[in-house]
């Protein structure tokens, strides 16, 4: 596997400059000849495709929504980085690069991360100028506000719906691109499969999932937009249909996939409430500003929370970690929240939840300033759970939210197969093993609307014959393996909902390769995982056809797919022996439960490749490279 | 708790549907009106029988996908949520409730509860965009924009598209969705270029697709859940009047959009 990353030479700050001013390009009549297929249409599909159609190219774009506008990038809240430095605090290019190198605790590739960087102040000049309404000072310019972590105000917002509008300023410009005649869209269409032509990939097979067709669309360059895998874990933030299906299919053509085990657990987010629950709604992380998180004292506690005395009371974080209190990073709240219900003292019908406490705040602030800052929240709060946390406190848990690795991609987010690209949540690149806040608006934008149309245009210039062939065989062999798996699939007849193979699943893969992981633990997943898999495809039941709208049928594929990413999940953390961002192993931390890196053993990129149905996956590493910024530890005691 | 649902079964676009009864019971007060139909779902697969469809996808009310009618309620009971905010605990336990599709004329039943809502979409691709491609862009704070300009801009930029305002119009008109749209670019300086012939297009477009136009009765703001005020449908009427007036389309014989 040829894992060259395709580095520009030069210092770090020209290395984008260079390589824009040396590709490839390709003439204005030659892009109306080529097409270019689009996979995914949330904040870096709909970027991708747009630009690309805006270009020149034609373009087809392939969503399982019924509209391009309900991709889960809409759920984002918080903001988008960008080092305007309107505040005049300080901020640059080099801190972006800095604060993210650090968050993402020194696993991600320094000359993509410089790029994002530099791209962000593009991005938020591109949305405005799209009419995405950020929020504004008093004298009319652009609002900032602080995010997790960082000593600058470099996040732009809308209220709480960032993601919602970006995405819309996105969807405009792709509808502009459907009605020019440019973009042919395919709502309610889902990818199952890339065509690889003797190397390059040269299409996709994708059901179109209300007449329930099957069919191979040839391309000329393939984009995989396709958004993380936290499903796999069933209780997500995830939306219902957030899938890993493209990434896998892609993985068993042969793209490599990149550091699997690398998860975000958000520590706040609303607890199950018991075993109906089908998904986990966040609570933005900025309510940690003034809410205290405690778990009581004794796990016998019977009173109710407000009773409970203050030395009856243990603020773990506040207590654990004195100089940043409730605001610790992620990575660190979520691990606290679980080692305390681990010893079961979690709070709750279930047990797995702490409180998050605004008495104080309120006391000491006032109604009003409270109410200002988190009302809308609070109302979220109290439409699902039924209780007001002006009363009592809210219950927190951490959820599955966000997917770091994925398939794996050079400088010019091209993977391992020539033709195929990856670009946003679906790419492994920027974030390292720990995603900042307001960080993942922010690469999908970069990619989608600055990075990948140069990239996609270079490739496209470089081949001696750019256009695919729509009669090789590997068409007709791939929609025929497509059609044998639904077939399979259907075939199956036995007695058990996918939705509770997809359930024991996520129980089990929560627990050993969720918020922390141990050899012993992931040894056993390993053996346990091939039994629930078992399960799945003998004794599924899933009922109807696949010749016509079948939900049913989407959804056990889906999972079918889930299993098996669930062990190389699991085979990625086990070798991966170090702890680093969200990858703790509890093997290697300090006697105050800090994570311990090991730099001379894994200062690098694991990329996995398939090896056939039979064979174990090959790992391979992408030697990491630090010039800019040696790795130090992470400390926040 | 325990409850009797009718529901819609459709087996596809231009065949009749009907009403099936389904009895549910041990429902979890806390459970959704979604999850409850995961629960339902799985049984009938069961038992052989086909699974009620139904679109949803976030379930935390901003993607727009689900879309029911509840008792004759498109999103149900309460005010400002959608369908996948909706839990047992606001059902009397025993109750009948009744699930339609959100129906209209311009959103063809596809099966069971899922509707066609592309001509939404189309609305949208008559106009609703600025035009701009991904080249070098103005500093954005060389133009600065009022807050209250901003606030009311996002006012209506926060509508998710979901139909409601449509399923619960009696003429089934769209014009609280389009009149977002409109009134969203229109506060904005970047809206300026082609404000007023914007909203022709998308007017257009909208009667196109069988849409009915506003006769006040005000349904939409009520079944709205983001609860989106109906002047933006007298924004959408001012403009369109100015441009029908003063900015006819088309002046020298056509442009085709850039």
């Amino acid at each position: 596997m040829n894992l060259d990353a395709r580095i520009p030479d030069g210092p770090i700050e020209e290395k984008w400059r260079i390589w824009k001013d040396n590709h490839e390009l390709v003439g204005p009549r030659a892009r109306g000849q080529l097409e270019v297929a689009i996979v995914g249409t949330g904040l870096a599909g709909a970027s991708a495709a747009a630009t690309l159609a805006g270009m020149g190219y034609k373009v087809q774009a392939f969503c399982f929504q019924d509209s391009a506008r309900r991709a889960h990038s809409i759920a984002a809240q918080g903001g988008i980085n960008a080092t305007k430095d309107y505040s005049n605090d300080g901020d640059s290019v080099h801190r972006l690069f800095a604060d993210t190198m650090k968050g993402g605790d020194f696993r991600a590739r320094e000359a993509n991360v410089w790029r994002l960087a530099e791209l962000s102040t593009e991005i938020i000049d591109q949305a405005v100028a799209q009419g995405v309404p950020f929020n504004r000072e008093y004298g009319g310019l652009l609002a900032t506000r602080s995010f997790g972590g960082v000593l600058v105000e470099r996040t732009f917002y809308v209220r709480g719906q960032t993601g919602q509008q970006l995405l819309l300023g996105a969807y405009g410009a792709l509808s502009r691109q459907i009605r020019a005649g440019r973009v042919e869209m395919h709502t309610r269409h889902e990818m199952l499969d890339i065509v690889v032509c003797d190397g390059p990939a040269r299409g996709i097979v994708a059901r179109d999932l209300v007449t329930g067709e099957t069919r191979s669309y040839p391309a000329d360059a393939v984009v995989l937009a396709t958004g993380g895998y936290s499903n796999v874990y069933f209780l997500s933030t995830n939306a219902m249909g957030c899938n890993v299906t493209a990434a896998w299919r892609a993985y068993k053509r042969g793209a490599g996939m990149a550091n699997p085990c690398f998860t975000q657990i958000h520590p706040t987010c609303i607890p199950a409430t018991g075993e109906h629950q089908a998904k986990l709604t966040l609570m933005s992380e900025s309510l940690r500003n003034d809410g205290r998180v405690w778990v009581p004292r004794s796990a016998d506690e019977t009173r109710e929370p407000n009773d409970i005395p203050d030395g009856d009371r243990y603020y773990f974080l506040e207590e654990t970690y004195p100089r940043y209190g409730n605001l610790v990073p992620r990575d660190v709240a979520s691990r606290a929240a679980k080692h305390v219900c681990d010893q079961g003292l979690g709070v709750g019908p279930t047990g797995r939840a702490v409180f998050m406490d605004f008495q104080d705040a309120i006391a000491v602030r006032g109604e009003r300033e409270i109410e200002s800052r988190y009302g809308n929240l609070f109302e979220l709060y109290e439409q699902i759970t039924g209780e007001s946390p002006w009363r009592v406190p809210m219950r927190i848990y951490p959820a599955p939210h966000y997917a770091m690795g994925g398939l794996w991609v050079d400088y010019t987010l091209q993977t391992t197969i020539p033709g195929l690209f990856a670009i946003g949540e679906c790419n492994f690149s920027d974030h390292g093993s720990n995603r900042l806040g307001a960080s993942a608006m922010m690469q999908c934008l970069a990619d989608g609307y600055f990075v990948l149309p140069h990239t996609v245009t270079d490739y496209l210039a470089r081949q001696e014959d750019p256009h695919a062939d729509p009669t090789h065989a590997a068409f007709a062999e791939t929609e025929a393996e497509v059609e044998k798996r639904l077939e399979r699939l259907l075939s199956i007849d036995g007695s058990t909902p996918t939705r509770h193979i997809h359930h024991e699943l996520g129980k089990l893969l929560i627990d050993v390769c969720g918020i922390s992981r141990e050899g012993v633990k992931l040894e056993r997943a390993l053996d346990e995982l091939p039994a629930i898999r078992e399960q799945f495809w003998s004794d599924v039941k899933i009922g109807g056809d696949a010749r016509s709208l079948n939900q049913s049928l989407e959804y056990a594929g889906r999972v079918a797919d889930f299993l098996e990413l669930a062990e190389l999940m699991c085979r990625d953390a086990l070798v991966r022996d170090e702890s680093c961002g969200c990858h703790l192993r509890e093997e290697h931390q300090t006697a105050d439960g800090e994570p311990v890196r090991d730099d001379e053993r894994f200062a690098h990129v694991a990329v996995w490749e398939y090896a056939g149905p039979e064979s174990e996956p090959l790992r391979h590493a992408e030697q990491l490279e630090f010039k800019e910024m040696q790795p130090k530890a992470r400390s926040y005691r | 708790m325990n409850f009797t649902l009718r529901v819609w079964r459709q087996e596809q676009r231009d065949v009749p549907g009907r009403f099936e009864r389904y009895s549910v019971s041990d429902i979890e007060p806390d459970e959704s009106l979604l999850e409850m139909f995961d629960g339902l779902n799985d049984r009938l697969i069961l038992l052989g029988e086909r699974p009620i469809a139904f679109d949803s996808d976030c379930r935390e009310g901003i993607c727009g996908a689900c879309s029911m009618t509840i008792d004759g309620r498109p999103h149900g009971p309460g005010h400002g949520t959608t369908t996948c905010q909706i839990y047992m605990r606001q059902f009397d336990d025993g109750a009948t409730i009744t699930i339609e599709p959100f129906r209209a004329a311009a959103f063809p039943v596809i099966r069971d509860l899922i509707v066609d809502r592309s001509a939404l979409d189309r609305i949208q691709q008559a106009g609703g965009y600025t035009g701009v491609g991904a080249g070098p862009k103005p500093e954005p704070n060389a133009n600065p924009v009022s807050p209250e300009d901003a606030e009311e801009a996002i006012d209506a930029a926060i509508c998710i598209g979901c139909g409601a305002c449509v399923a619960a119009c009696p003429n089934s008109a769209a014009m609280l969705f389009t009149g977002a749209k409109v009134t969203h670019l229109g506060r904005l300086p970047q809206g300026q270029p082609g404000r007023f012939t914007r909203v022709q297009d998308m007017v257009d477009q909208m009667d196109a697709e069988g849409f009915g136009g506003c006769t006040n009765f005000g349904e939409c703001e009520a079944a709205c859940p983001k609860e989106i005020s109906i002047r933006v449908i007298g924004r959408l009427n001012r403009d369109y009047l100015i441009g029908v007036l003063y900015h006819p389309r088309n002046p020298r014989g056509g442009m085709k959009p850039q």
